[in-house]
């Protein structure tokens, strides 16, 4: 009987300790938060990082891989002819030079010697072209991309030249043979790309475990000299950003992004680093419905949505206004000076609507994905925005996977908002999305000036000259008032005060291959 | 013999009937696995190969009709979002949601039991009635709220606990601990409140009956009275109330994955679910049904060797 009550009282102070432990405030926190910062550093520090990723990679193959997130991890792994910079410039990457014919039509590649794969054979001439074959669809499957329709014939004189010959000049055309367009794999690996890569990348595959994370290890054999320093690269996979920042803050992880409005619970504790993403927010709409066909609609919504409310609340003011789908991180690329043409202005909103026909506003429907809060958040800014010229917007939130159907495929909307991914090339941040060539125009912009300068500007070899013609479409997506663009939001990245050598492109990639941990 | 027969009759036929349901939600919900998979990033052609790769551009009753046929052979289909076996990925994270669950009806079984004695036999006194209002509050809280307050107020604070992931037990016995007691906290501490007031009733029902007199006035100490016969008879009204937590936790292991980023089943069927990956949600309904069957189906038995009087037909 004692026994039995001794027991019970055991039990009870355990769940009381439970619950007094969940009632403790939050001051002893603060300490045990710094405590991984105040560990005295030993010498012998692992080579081991873990980075967080918000989803798992749609494919490991990098031929079949497009979403943006998969190549944020994979690009560690593989390498193409061309390596990108962190300014948006190209480099020789597994080709040592490079030369371009006169006419702009033959492409003539050294490769570089000594490179092995991951898994100990030399990378041979074979390799290069069986990888423009497999993705041009020539050795019997499917073609798996379209970046190469324009491509006449490929070929290898000798064991160290490939020779790409186009049908016609495309001044972009070093572009499309990064790893992130034309990784280059070993041939004897056909038909287990996915379950198994293989390429020459500072980093090797180990083990890929679906929602959990994906486990590289260290390219001995690296034709970098010194290269990679870290062991070991594990991407966890977790989607919420608050369980991601406690991780962080518990040591869990070493590198994450930090929502924007915790960053002051971690600035003290952790490095940070912002990028400038190089995407562009924008409020956009479908440009064939009334009545939004309107330029001045168009302009009259330009007036009336304030950038700086959006930049203010939704990212806590850690990005910078846009004037056209080119952002800053763009360098001279960027037209400066257009993401002040249009400044808030609710009388010129206004009258503008009234010219329009519209003098009492009119009621529409702003639909925005769910898979971020960001969406929704400027979904509102913008209904507040707009009810002051007297335009009634209905806020509609749909699943990532409705979204995608509908209003990107099915380009069955009126509104939406949503951030364009950002490229290293100035012609695809401008093509895409937007030119009427482009299958992926979504808000139906259709203008003909503006198709033939993205005509033009392949023709074009002098970088001057193209930047010109680049800076001029930007002009014209602010005069046609294309779309409300608001903002280039940065990255803030939190990661152990221990970690250098983190690089920041105007892409999504985590190059792991300078990173270390310091003593 | 025949009642087993009968229950696994009973098995094919929900499991034929849910598959069924999902099969036609799947109809209604609008959104594409490819697209959804591959974002705004693919080009047409990319889209088109994917697709006629998985062969989604097969009528929708024939793709049903395979899985039903796959199903007989014991093949469960091919993952869309994956790019591998169904069987493959349910069989890598089983393992951690049933350790969670079995940990979470440890932990329940563990504190409500003797809690509800303890509280019966002393009945509207002060720890009795402490008692069943800290369980009132227990009930109400909602679990992901409560998984985020462990995460911060004790995860945080202790540096044994793993805020995120998993440790397999064939690692570390320790490790797996870490990672799996706070989530399997989160599901039972709303359970044990459930299970301790069913306890309580259950418990002081028995005692206000003839025999427990009877058997006290016949001497017997009270350790005894309880352990031997009241607990006994009680365990018949508890068991039922077990069976349905024992679904519950199954339920809950959805929820609290996603709060502790543990790679179970549950976290699986959300990304199966948002990515319209059909083989995958089908795959993990159907060890959704079978648990379930299963449980009731020991609960069951469980009764007959409680009650011999009790027959199973």
């Amino acid at each position: 009987m004692k026994q039995t009550r001794n027991w019970v009282f055991l039990m009870l102070l355990l769940l009381l300790g439970v619950m007094i432990s969940a009632c403790s405030n939050d001051n002893d926190k603060k300490d045990t938060n710094k405590v991984p910062t105040n560990v005295p550093v030993t010498t012998d520090t692992p080579q081991e990082i873990v980075v967080r990723i918000n989803d798992d990679p749609d494919f490991l193959d990098p031929h079949k891989a497009t979403a943006s997130i998969s190549y944020q991890m994979i690009l560690n792994i593989f390498e193409g002819l061309m390596a990108p910079e962190t300014d948006g410039s190209l480099k020789e990457g597994l080709a040592e030079s490079y030369e371009i014919s006169q006419d702009g039509l033959t492409y003539t590649f050294k490769i570089r010697s000594g490179v092995k794969f991951h898994n100990g054979e030399d990378l041979t001439i074979e390799d290069i072209q069986y990888s423009f074959d497999r993705l041009m669809g020539k050795n019997g499957g499917e073609k798996m991309s379209n970046n190469f329709d324009n491509v006449a014939s490929t070929e290898a004189p000798d064991t160290t030249t490939f020779v790409i010959k186009l049908k016609e000049p495309n001044s972009n055309f070093l572009y499309s043979l990064t790893a992130r367009q034309a990784a280059i794999i070993p041939k004897s690996n056909d038909g287990k790309h996915n379950e198994n890569p293989i390429g020459t990348g500072p980093f090797a595959y180990v083990k890929y475990a679906p929602g959990s994370n994906l486990v590289l290890k260290k390219n001995e054999s690296y034709w970098k000299e010194g290269l990679p320093y870290l062991d070991k690269v594990t991407f966890a996979f977790q989607s919420d950003d608050q369980a991601a920042i406690m991780s962080l803050m518990a040591n869990e992880v070493d590198l994450t992004s930090v929502p924007w409005q915790r960053v002051n619970e971690v600035e003290n504790s952790h490095h940070l680093s912002h990028q400038n993403n190089n995407s562009s927010l924008i409020v956009t709409f479908n440009e064939t419905k009334a009545p939004f066909d309107n330029i001045k609609v168009r302009q009259a919504m330009n007036y009336a949505i304030s950038k700086a409310d959006i930049i203010d609340s939704v990212f806590a003011g850690y990005a910078v206004p846009l004037g056209s789908n080119m952002s800053p991180a763009m360098g001279d690329y960027q037209k400066k000076g257009l993401e002040d043409k249009y400044k808030l202005d609710v009388a010129k909103a206004k009258a503008l609507l009234a010219e329009a026909g519209y003098p009492d506003g009119f009621k529409t429907k702003i639909t925005v994905s769910s898979h971020n809060d960001i969406y929704s958040n400027i979904a509102q800014i913008v209904a507040a925005n707009l009810k002051e010229i007297g335009v009634d917007v209905e806020i509609e939130v749909v699943e990532w996977g409705i979204w995608l159907d509908r209003v990107y495929f099915g380009r069955d909307y009126t509104m939406t908002t949503i951030d364009l991914t950002g490229r290293a090339s100035a012609y695809e941040i401008l093509n895409d999305y937007i030119s009427t060539n482009d299958s992926e125009n979504f808000f139906l912009f259709k203008n003909e000036e503006y198709d033939n300068i993205m005509a033009d500007v392949l023709k074009e070899t002098d970088t001057a000259k193209q930047i010109a013609y680049y800076q001029r479409a930007q002009e014209i997506l602010a005069e046609q008032a294309v779309s409300v663009y608001v903002a280039d939001y940065q990255i803030v990245w939190g990661s152990d005060k221990q970690v250098i050598g983190l690089k920041s492109y105007p892409f999504w990639f985590h190059d792991m291959s300078e990173v270390k941990f310091s003593n | 013999m025949m009642y087993m027969i009968r229950r696994f009759i009973l098995l094919m036929t929900t499991i034929l009937l849910v598959s069924m349901i999902t099969f036609g939600v799947f109809q209604i919900l609008p959104g594409d696995p490819v697209r959804t998979m591959l974002g705004t990033e693919a080009d047409a052609t990319q889209i088109e190969n994917l697709r006629s790769e998985l062969g989604l551009d097969r009528p929708l009753y024939e793709q049903y009709t395979d899985w039903i046929k796959g199903l007989l052979t014991g093949e469960l289909g091919h993952s869309i979002r994956f790019s591998m076996p169904v069987k493959d990925l349910l069989l890598d994270r089983l393992p951690v949601t049933m350790s969670l669950a079995v940990l979470t009806l440890t932990i329940v079984l563990m504190v409500s039991l003797p809690l509800g004695m303890f509280a019966a036999r002393r009945q509207n006194k002060l720890s009795d009635v402490s008692l069943s209002t800290l369980t009132q509050i227990g009930m109400a809280v909602p679990s992901f709220w409560l998984g985020m307050m462990l995460i911060l107020y004790v995860g945080m604070q202790f540096s044994f606990f793993k805020i995120s992931g998993y440790i397999p037990w064939s690692q570390s016995i320790a490790g797996a601990l870490s990672t799996l007691i706070l989530p399997a906290l989160t599901i039972a501490i709303p359970q044990i409140a459930v299970n301790f007031r069913y306890v309580r009733t259950a418990i002081l029902e028995q005692m206000q009956l003839d025999y427990v007199r009877t058997i006290r006035s016949k001497g017997m100490s009270e350790r005894n009275v309880m352990y031997k016969h009241v607990l006994k008879n009680a365990m018949i009204p508890i068991l039922t109330v077990f069976g349905l937590i024992m679904a519950e936790v199954v339920a809950g292991t959805i929820i609290v994955e996603q709060v502790f980023s543990l790679p179970g089943v549950g976290q699986l069927l959300i990304t199966a679910i948002s990515n319209r990956d059909f083989p995958l949600v089908q795959g993990i309904v159907m060890y959704i049904t079978v648990a379930v069957v299963v449980i009731n189906f020991i609960v069951d038995i469980l009764y007959s060797v409680l009650d011999p009087r009790i027959r199973l037909r």
